[in-house]
Protein backbone atom coordinates (compact mmCIF):
# COMPACT_ATOMS: atom_id res chain seq x y z
CA UNK A 1 0.00 0.00 0.00
CA UNK A 2 2.27 2.97 -1.22
CA UNK A 3 1.06 6.41 -1.60
CA UNK A 4 1.74 5.85 -5.39
CA UNK A 5 -1.24 3.49 -4.91
CA UNK A 6 -3.06 5.53 -3.35
CA UNK A 7 -2.10 8.83 -5.62
CA UNK A 8 -3.31 6.07 -8.32
CA UNK A 9 -6.39 4.86 -7.25
CA UNK A 10 -7.57 8.60 -6.78
CA UNK A 11 -6.66 9.82 -10.18
CA UNK A 12 -9.00 6.37 -11.41
CA UNK A 13 -12.14 7.30 -8.71
CA UNK A 14 -14.43 8.45 -10.68
CA UNK A 15 -18.01 8.68 -9.72
CA UNK A 16 -21.35 9.45 -12.51
CA UNK A 17 -23.26 12.31 -11.93
CA UNK A 18 -26.84 12.79 -13.14
CA UNK A 19 -27.82 15.70 -14.98
CA UNK A 20 -29.93 18.07 -13.14
CA UNK A 21 -32.59 17.38 -15.83
CA UNK A 22 -32.61 13.51 -15.07
CA UNK A 23 -33.89 14.24 -11.06
CA UNK A 24 -36.61 16.82 -12.53
CA UNK A 25 -37.65 14.59 -15.55
CA UNK A 26 -37.99 11.62 -12.58
CA UNK A 27 -40.07 14.20 -10.19
CA UNK A 28 -42.67 15.29 -12.55
CA UNK A 29 -42.88 11.33 -13.87
CA UNK A 30 -43.65 9.98 -9.96
CA UNK A 31 -45.98 13.71 -9.34
CA UNK A 32 -48.45 12.63 -12.66
CA UNK A 33 -47.83 8.81 -11.91
CA UNK A 34 -49.53 10.00 -8.14
CA UNK A 35 -52.46 11.80 -9.96
CA UNK A 36 -53.49 9.06 -12.89
CA UNK A 37 -53.37 6.65 -9.65
CA UNK A 38 -56.00 8.90 -7.67
CA UNK A 39 -57.70 9.56 -10.67
CA UNK A 40 -58.00 5.85 -11.90
CA UNK A 41 -59.23 4.72 -8.15
CA UNK A 42 -62.50 6.90 -8.63
CA UNK A 43 -63.21 5.15 -12.05
CA UNK A 44 -64.32 1.64 -12.07
CA UNK A 45 -63.05 -0.73 -14.28
CA UNK A 46 -63.71 -3.85 -12.46
CA UNK A 47 -62.16 -4.89 -9.29
CA UNK A 48 -59.46 -6.05 -10.74
CA UNK A 49 -58.52 -4.10 -13.29
CA UNK A 50 -58.71 -1.04 -11.22
CA UNK A 51 -56.19 -3.45 -8.82
CA UNK A 52 -53.74 -4.33 -11.55
CA UNK A 53 -53.97 -0.31 -12.49
CA UNK A 54 -53.07 0.74 -8.88
CA UNK A 55 -50.10 -2.02 -8.69
CA UNK A 56 -48.76 -1.30 -12.13
CA UNK A 57 -48.32 2.43 -11.32
CA UNK A 58 -46.96 1.57 -7.96
CA UNK A 59 -44.30 -0.25 -9.47
CA UNK A 60 -43.72 1.71 -12.16
CA UNK A 61 -42.98 4.61 -9.70
CA UNK A 62 -40.93 2.42 -7.34
CA UNK A 63 -39.06 1.56 -10.06
CA UNK A 64 -37.99 4.96 -11.55
CA UNK A 65 -37.01 5.92 -7.55
CA UNK A 66 -34.99 2.63 -7.27
CA UNK A 67 -33.11 3.39 -11.09
CA UNK A 68 -32.47 7.01 -11.34
CA UNK A 69 -32.83 8.45 -7.40
CA UNK A 70 -30.99 5.62 -6.03
CA UNK A 71 -28.42 5.12 -8.82
CA UNK A 72 -29.12 1.36 -9.27
CA UNK A 73 -28.50 2.10 -13.40
CA UNK A 74 -25.41 3.04 -12.82
CA UNK A 75 -24.47 0.29 -9.94
CA UNK A 76 -22.24 -2.35 -9.86
CA UNK A 77 -23.60 -6.04 -10.83
CA UNK A 78 -23.68 -7.11 -7.06
CA UNK A 79 -25.44 -4.20 -6.07
CA UNK A 80 -27.98 -5.20 -9.24
CA UNK A 81 -28.52 -8.52 -7.44
CA UNK A 82 -29.09 -7.15 -4.29
CA UNK A 83 -31.91 -5.50 -6.00
CA UNK A 84 -33.55 -8.21 -7.44
CA UNK A 85 -33.63 -10.82 -4.93
CA UNK A 86 -34.80 -8.39 -2.71
CA UNK A 87 -37.79 -8.13 -4.67
CA UNK A 88 -37.50 -12.17 -5.24
CA UNK A 89 -37.78 -12.96 -1.69
CA UNK A 90 -40.40 -10.59 -1.24
CA UNK A 91 -42.61 -12.37 -4.47
CA UNK A 92 -41.70 -15.66 -2.40
CA UNK A 93 -43.16 -14.73 0.66
CA UNK A 94 -46.23 -13.65 -0.99
CA UNK A 95 -46.47 -16.54 -2.94
CA UNK A 96 -46.73 -19.08 -0.02
CA UNK A 97 -48.59 -17.53 2.21
CA UNK A 98 -50.69 -16.73 -0.21
CA UNK A 99 -50.69 -20.77 -1.63
CA UNK A 100 -51.58 -21.38 2.27
CA UNK A 101 -54.59 -18.90 2.42
CA UNK A 102 -56.01 -19.89 -1.14
CA UNK A 103 -55.93 -23.57 -0.23
CA UNK A 104 -57.66 -23.67 2.95
CA UNK A 105 -60.10 -21.44 1.93
CA UNK A 106 -61.64 -18.34 3.42
CA UNK A 107 -61.82 -18.68 7.38
CA UNK A 108 -63.06 -17.20 10.45
CA UNK A 109 -59.97 -16.64 12.76
CA UNK A 110 -61.34 -12.97 13.86
CA UNK A 111 -64.43 -11.91 14.25
CA UNK B 1 -0.07 7.05 8.64
CA UNK B 2 1.39 9.03 5.33
CA UNK B 3 -1.35 7.54 3.59
CA UNK B 4 -3.71 8.77 5.76
CA UNK B 5 -2.57 12.36 5.29
CA UNK B 6 -2.78 11.70 1.64
CA UNK B 7 -6.11 10.13 0.92
CA UNK B 8 -8.48 11.58 4.12
CA UNK B 9 -11.87 9.44 4.74
CA UNK B 10 -10.06 6.49 3.15
CA UNK B 11 -10.09 3.67 5.38
CA UNK B 12 -6.78 1.82 5.42
CA UNK B 13 -8.89 -1.83 4.41
CA UNK B 14 -10.15 -0.20 0.94
CA UNK B 15 -7.45 0.00 -1.70
CA UNK B 16 -9.47 2.89 -3.28
CA UNK B 17 -12.06 5.10 -2.65
CA UNK B 18 -14.13 3.73 -5.64
CA UNK B 19 -14.04 0.70 -3.66
CA UNK B 20 -14.88 2.09 -0.56
CA UNK B 21 -17.83 3.61 -1.95
CA UNK B 22 -19.03 0.26 -3.82
CA UNK B 23 -18.76 -1.42 -0.41
CA UNK B 24 -20.38 1.08 1.20
CA UNK B 25 -23.34 1.13 -1.35
CA UNK B 26 -24.06 -2.80 -1.15
CA UNK B 27 -23.75 -2.99 2.51
CA UNK B 28 -26.45 -0.66 2.43
CA UNK B 29 -28.19 -2.22 -0.22
CA UNK B 30 -28.22 -5.56 1.68
CA UNK B 31 -29.94 -3.45 4.84
CA UNK B 32 -32.35 -1.95 2.22
CA UNK B 33 -33.14 -5.39 1.20
CA UNK B 34 -33.68 -6.28 4.77
CA UNK B 35 -35.82 -3.44 5.35
CA UNK B 36 -38.01 -5.12 2.31
CA UNK B 37 -38.64 -8.04 4.08
CA UNK B 38 -39.29 -6.22 7.59
CA UNK B 39 -42.10 -3.86 5.95
CA UNK B 40 -43.04 -7.14 3.76
CA UNK B 41 -44.08 -8.69 6.57
CA UNK B 42 -46.91 -6.53 6.95
CA UNK B 43 -47.86 -6.23 3.21
CA UNK B 44 -48.63 -9.70 3.61
CA UNK B 45 -50.84 -9.49 6.39
CA UNK B 46 -52.65 -6.83 3.98
CA UNK B 47 -53.06 -9.11 1.68
CA UNK B 48 -54.31 -11.88 3.74
CA UNK B 49 -56.81 -9.60 5.73
CA UNK B 50 -57.84 -8.10 2.37
CA UNK B 51 -58.68 -11.28 0.28
CA UNK B 52 -60.16 -12.16 3.07
CA UNK B 53 -62.34 -9.51 3.42
CA UNK B 54 -62.48 -7.09 0.14
CA UNK B 55 -65.79 -5.33 0.51
CA UNK B 56 -65.34 -4.63 4.12
CA UNK B 57 -61.77 -3.51 3.32
CA UNK B 58 -63.36 -0.93 0.26
CA UNK B 59 -65.79 0.70 3.53
CA UNK B 60 -63.20 1.43 6.01
CA UNK B 61 -60.25 2.78 3.72
CA UNK B 62 -63.07 4.98 2.52
CA UNK B 63 -62.82 6.39 5.78
CA UNK B 64 -59.36 7.56 5.26
CA UNK B 65 -58.75 11.52 4.56
CA UNK B 66 -57.82 11.06 0.73
CA UNK B 67 -56.54 14.30 0.52
CA UNK B 68 -54.17 14.24 3.75
CA UNK B 69 -52.66 11.08 2.05
CA UNK B 70 -52.69 12.27 -1.21
CA UNK B 71 -50.88 15.76 -0.47
CA UNK B 72 -48.62 13.51 2.01
CA UNK B 73 -47.33 11.57 -1.31
CA UNK B 74 -46.54 14.92 -2.97
CA UNK B 75 -44.64 16.09 -0.06
CA UNK B 76 -42.07 12.60 0.18
CA UNK B 77 -41.67 12.48 -3.55
CA UNK B 78 -40.73 16.49 -3.39
CA UNK B 79 -38.48 14.96 -0.49
CA UNK B 80 -36.73 12.44 -2.53
CA UNK B 81 -35.82 14.75 -5.49
CA UNK B 82 -34.51 17.12 -2.85
CA UNK B 83 -32.48 14.15 -1.47
CA UNK B 84 -31.08 12.90 -4.85
CA UNK B 85 -29.81 16.44 -5.65
CA UNK B 86 -27.97 16.55 -1.83
CA UNK B 87 -26.21 13.43 -3.13
CA UNK B 88 -25.71 14.63 -6.25
CA UNK B 89 -24.14 18.04 -4.81
CA UNK B 90 -22.05 15.50 -2.37
CA UNK B 91 -20.95 14.44 -5.04
CA UNK B 92 -19.66 17.69 -6.47
CA UNK B 93 -18.17 18.51 -2.96
CA UNK B 94 -20.62 21.63 -2.57
CA UNK B 95 -21.07 22.32 0.71
CA UNK B 96 -23.45 24.75 1.29
CA UNK B 97 -25.59 23.17 -1.29
CA UNK B 98 -25.69 19.92 0.45
CA UNK B 99 -26.21 21.47 3.74
CA UNK B 100 -29.45 23.41 2.56
CA UNK B 101 -30.88 20.41 0.75
CA UNK B 102 -30.72 18.33 3.41
CA UNK B 103 -32.61 20.81 5.36
CA UNK B 104 -35.46 20.95 2.68
CA UNK B 105 -35.26 17.39 2.89
CA UNK B 106 -35.68 17.63 6.84
CA UNK B 107 -38.54 20.20 6.75
CA UNK B 108 -40.19 18.21 4.25
CA UNK B 109 -40.28 14.72 6.29
CA UNK B 110 -41.34 17.36 9.27
CA UNK B 111 -44.20 18.16 6.85
CA UNK B 112 -45.10 14.82 6.43
CA UNK B 113 -44.95 13.41 9.98
CA UNK B 114 -47.10 16.50 10.80
CA UNK B 115 -49.87 16.06 8.20
CA UNK B 116 -49.80 12.31 9.47
CA UNK B 117 -50.24 13.12 13.50
CA UNK B 118 -53.38 15.42 12.14
CA UNK B 119 -54.26 12.02 10.30
CA UNK B 120 -53.89 10.14 13.29
CA UNK B 121 -55.78 12.50 15.37
CA UNK B 122 -58.97 12.68 13.40
CA UNK B 123 -59.22 8.57 13.73
CA UNK B 124 -58.63 8.96 17.46
CA UNK B 125 -61.79 11.41 17.40
CA UNK B 126 -63.78 9.18 15.00
CA UNK B 127 -63.73 5.86 17.17
CA UNK B 128 -61.28 4.44 14.13
CA UNK B 129 -58.64 3.17 16.60
CA UNK B 130 -58.52 -0.25 17.14
CA UNK B 131 -59.71 -1.50 20.24
CA UNK B 132 -62.66 -0.81 23.01
CA UNK B 133 -64.06 2.40 21.70
CA UNK B 134 -64.19 1.40 17.52
CA UNK B 135 -67.01 1.85 15.99
CA UNK B 136 -67.08 2.46 12.07
CA UNK B 137 -70.09 4.56 11.48
CA UNK B 138 -72.05 3.47 8.05
CA UNK B 139 -74.73 5.91 6.24
CA UNK B 140 -77.40 3.93 4.54
CA UNK B 141 -75.47 3.95 1.46
CA UNK B 142 -72.62 2.15 2.54
CA UNK B 143 -74.74 -0.26 4.55
CA UNK B 144 -76.90 -0.86 1.37
CA UNK B 145 -73.95 -1.62 -0.28
CA UNK B 146 -72.53 -4.15 1.90
CA UNK B 147 -75.83 -6.00 2.07
CA UNK B 148 -76.04 -6.24 -1.85
CA UNK B 149 -72.89 -8.27 -1.77
CA UNK B 150 -74.12 -10.39 1.17
CA UNK B 151 -73.30 -8.62 4.41
CA UNK B 152 -75.23 -8.24 6.89
CA UNK B 153 -73.69 -9.01 9.96
CA UNK B 154 -72.86 -5.88 11.85
CA UNK B 155 -70.57 -7.63 14.21
CA UNK B 156 -68.73 -8.69 11.73
CA UNK B 157 -68.10 -5.46 10.00
CA UNK B 158 -66.83 -3.55 13.05
CA UNK B 159 -64.61 -6.94 13.82
CA UNK B 160 -62.60 -6.65 9.96
CA UNK B 161 -62.80 -3.17 9.83
CA UNK B 162 -60.88 -2.99 13.23
CA UNK B 163 -58.93 -5.16 11.14
CA UNK B 164 -58.12 -2.66 8.13
CA UNK B 165 -57.24 0.01 10.65
CA UNK B 166 -54.72 -2.07 12.78
CA UNK B 167 -53.42 -2.94 9.34
CA UNK B 168 -53.36 0.78 8.75
CA UNK B 169 -51.87 1.75 12.07
CA UNK B 170 -49.10 -0.69 11.83
CA UNK B 171 -48.07 0.15 8.27
CA UNK B 172 -48.27 4.10 8.58
CA UNK B 173 -47.09 3.40 12.15
CA UNK B 174 -43.78 1.76 11.06
CA UNK B 175 -43.48 4.30 7.97
CA UNK B 176 -43.58 6.88 10.49
CA UNK B 177 -40.87 5.73 12.44
CA UNK B 178 -39.06 5.40 9.87
CA UNK B 179 -39.41 8.81 8.72
CA UNK B 180 -38.66 10.21 12.43
CA UNK B 181 -35.33 8.01 12.33
CA UNK B 182 -34.32 9.31 8.98
CA UNK B 183 -34.92 13.40 10.18
CA UNK B 184 -32.52 12.16 13.23
CA UNK B 185 -29.67 11.28 10.73
CA UNK B 186 -30.17 14.09 8.67
CA UNK B 187 -29.32 15.74 12.20
CA UNK B 188 -26.26 13.68 12.07
CA UNK B 189 -25.46 14.59 8.16
CA UNK B 190 -25.83 18.34 8.24
CA UNK B 191 -22.77 19.31 10.63
CA UNK B 192 -20.52 16.66 8.52
CA UNK B 193 -21.49 18.03 5.34
CA UNK B 194 -21.28 22.28 6.89
CA UNK B 195 -17.29 21.19 7.45
CA UNK B 196 -17.41 20.08 4.21
CA UNK B 197 -15.65 16.45 4.41
CA UNK B 198 -17.75 15.18 1.41
CA UNK B 199 -16.32 15.36 -2.19
CA UNK B 200 -16.56 13.10 -5.11
CA UNK B 201 -14.47 10.55 -3.38
CA UNK B 202 -16.03 10.75 -0.53
CA UNK B 203 -19.77 10.77 0.31
CA UNK B 204 -21.08 7.27 1.05
CA UNK B 205 -22.76 8.66 4.56
CA UNK B 206 -25.03 11.13 1.78
CA UNK B 207 -25.19 8.09 -0.61
CA UNK B 208 -25.61 5.48 1.75
CA UNK B 209 -28.80 7.56 3.72
CA UNK B 210 -29.82 8.69 0.42
CA UNK B 211 -30.70 5.07 -0.60
CA UNK B 212 -32.07 4.86 2.86
CA UNK B 213 -34.68 8.03 2.62
CA UNK B 214 -35.63 6.72 -1.11
CA UNK B 215 -36.73 3.48 0.36
CA UNK B 216 -39.25 5.03 2.97
CA UNK B 217 -40.20 6.74 0.01
CA UNK B 218 -41.29 3.65 -1.89
CA UNK B 219 -43.02 1.94 0.72
CA UNK B 220 -45.61 5.07 0.74
CA UNK B 221 -45.40 4.49 -2.83
CA UNK B 222 -47.05 1.43 -2.32
CA UNK B 223 -49.36 2.03 0.90
CA UNK B 224 -51.21 5.39 -0.55
CA UNK B 225 -52.99 3.14 -2.99
CA UNK B 226 -53.48 0.03 -0.99
CA UNK B 227 -54.77 2.19 2.20
CA UNK B 228 -56.33 5.13 0.67
CA UNK B 229 -57.93 4.54 -2.56
CA UNK B 230 -59.98 1.45 -2.37
CA UNK B 231 -63.67 1.42 -2.45
CA UNK B 232 -63.62 5.14 -3.94
CA UNK B 233 -64.49 3.18 -7.37
CA UNK B 234 -67.80 2.18 -6.13
CA UNK B 235 -71.06 3.83 -7.68
CA UNK B 236 -68.45 5.34 -10.17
Amino acid sequence: MSSEAHADSHAHSSVHVESLGVYFAIFGALIILTGITAWVAFHDYGQALNDLIAIGIAVTKASLVVLFFMHVRHSTKVVKMVVVSGVVWLLVLFAFVLGDVFARGPYSVIG
Amino acid sequence: MSSSAHAPNLAHHFESYEQQRESASLGMWLFVAQEIMFFGGLFTAYLVYRINNPEIFKMASSELNIYQGGINTAVLILSSLTMALAVREAQLGRSKRIVALLVATFILGGVFVGIKYFEYSAKFEHHLVPGEHFDLHLNAEELAYLEKVGITDQAKIQSRAQMFFSIYFAMTGLHALHMLVGMALIIWLIPKAWRGVFNADYHNPVECFGLYWHFVDIVWIFLFPLLYLLGRNIGA
